[in-house]
């Protein structure tokens, strides 16, 4: 089952069904992580406005304690706002976070663009979780009203669908 | 298992609960021991179990931000220790009096000062023994809309309002205090 549950000024964004746009995007000052490199198993991909904003932390805190939650699944978690390296590497370190968070940095945004999930007039990403299957295809999305932290239940309850679906076409074939 | 749990009511089966099971106003926080935010609301929720008595049916599950919060999963072990003992409102206070003092030498003390058996409650926590039941707490409340600490539920839905006695009271009591058996949810009346 696939939905995407939008604010109606949400129309551009990237619906359930569509390839995933791959990209390659630094994590830290040397390092890059592409899309790409995880296929084969989910990714749940969130864009987030800002490093250090309250609620910001509030849900990077929380996926982190997810870890394990999304670990059964062997899904690949992926933060991803429009802050710099540096600033990502701050922050991390100090929300002692334990998965990637990636720099849509130059050109600002883009990334967050081709998911239709950029404010152009803030000049930040939306909040808005994305789970791509392990064939790169998008399979749920969420964009939540900036102020609220959207909590994890749609990214697993997500997770709980694709399982299913994938062990439901296991077993057809 | 988790599955068996409903996600964002009590269960006075097998939820640490206060006030009465009859009662029609049905409080579900999710916290951590370590939270300041958590450490704060207590207050509010003293206040409010106050004034509605037997009326709330209030329920706390474990809910421990680790990587932030260092010293959460031992004190909600210690709690659940003191739970096994027939006093987990009592640690359960303690904790939240002393945010700032949850290493295990002071779970020992809160144990001692509770008059429990310290070395069976700090053998308990060490050893993990309550971590399965703090896991299942924490994946009801993922999947029931936890999106940080605390988290309440109100007869099942989530309060995203102002941790304030006012606002939290007016979700509780959304008809006033009088009106208060209209807000029982018909789906969950059977739970005892």
């Amino acid at each position: 089952m696939s939905t995407t549950t939008t604010n109606p000024s949400h129309r551009s964004v990237l619906s359930p069904g569509t390839q995933a746009p791959d990209f390659s995007l630094r994590c830290t000052q040397d390092q890059s992580v592409s899309l790409s490199e995880f296929r084969g198993r989910p990714v749940v991909l969130a864009f987030y406005p800002a490093d250090w904003s309250p609620v910001c932390s509030g849900q990077m805190a929380l996926y982190n304690e997810m870890l394990d939650e999304f670990q059964e699944f062997q899904a690949e978690l992926l933060g991803i706002s429009v802050d710099g390296t540096w600033c990502h590497d701050a922050f991390a370190k100090q929300t002692k976070l334990h998965f990637p968070l990636l720099a849509d940095f130059e050109p600002k945004g883009a990334i967050a663009r081709a998911y239709g999930v950029y404010d152009e007039k803030e000049g930040i990403c939306e909040r808005a979780p994305f789970v791509i299957d392990a064939d790169g295809i998008i399979q749920w999305s969420y964009v939540s009203p900036i102020g609220i932290n959207p909590g994890a239940n749609g990214i697993l309850f997500a997770l709980e669908d694709l399982k299913k679906k994938t062990e439901t076409t296991a077993l057809a074939k | 298992m988790t599955a068996l749990i409903p996600l964002t009511l009590p269960d006075p089966e097998r939820d640490h609960t206060s006030g009465s099971a009859d009662g029609l106003i049905r409080l579900l926080e999710y916290g951590d021991y370590e939270c300041p935010f958590c450490g704060e609301v207590q207050r509010i929720i003293k206040e409010i179990q106050q004034r509605l008595g037997d009326d709330l049916l209030f329920a706390f599950r474990n809910f421990p931000l680790t990587n932030i919060h260092p010293h959460a999963e031992h004190a909600a072990e210690a709690a659940e220790a003191a739970g096994a003992q027939g006093n987990f409102w009592g640690m359960h206070d303690i904790l939240f009096e002393n945010q700032r003092a949850l290493e295990d030498e002071n779970l020992a003390a809160y144990a001692a000062e509770l008059g429990l058996d310290e070395t069976r409650v700090i053998r308990e926590v060490t050893s993990s023994v309550y971590a399965q039941r703090i896991r299942e707490d924490f994946r009801s409340g993922a999947r029931g809309g936890v999106n940080g600490t605390p988290t309440f539920f109100i007869n099942g839905d989530r309060y995203d309002g102002e941790f304030n006695l006012k606002y939290l009271l007016n979700a509780l009591t959304p008809h006033g205090v009088e009106g208060k058996k209209k807000t029982r949810s018909p789906s969950r009346a059977q739970v005892k």
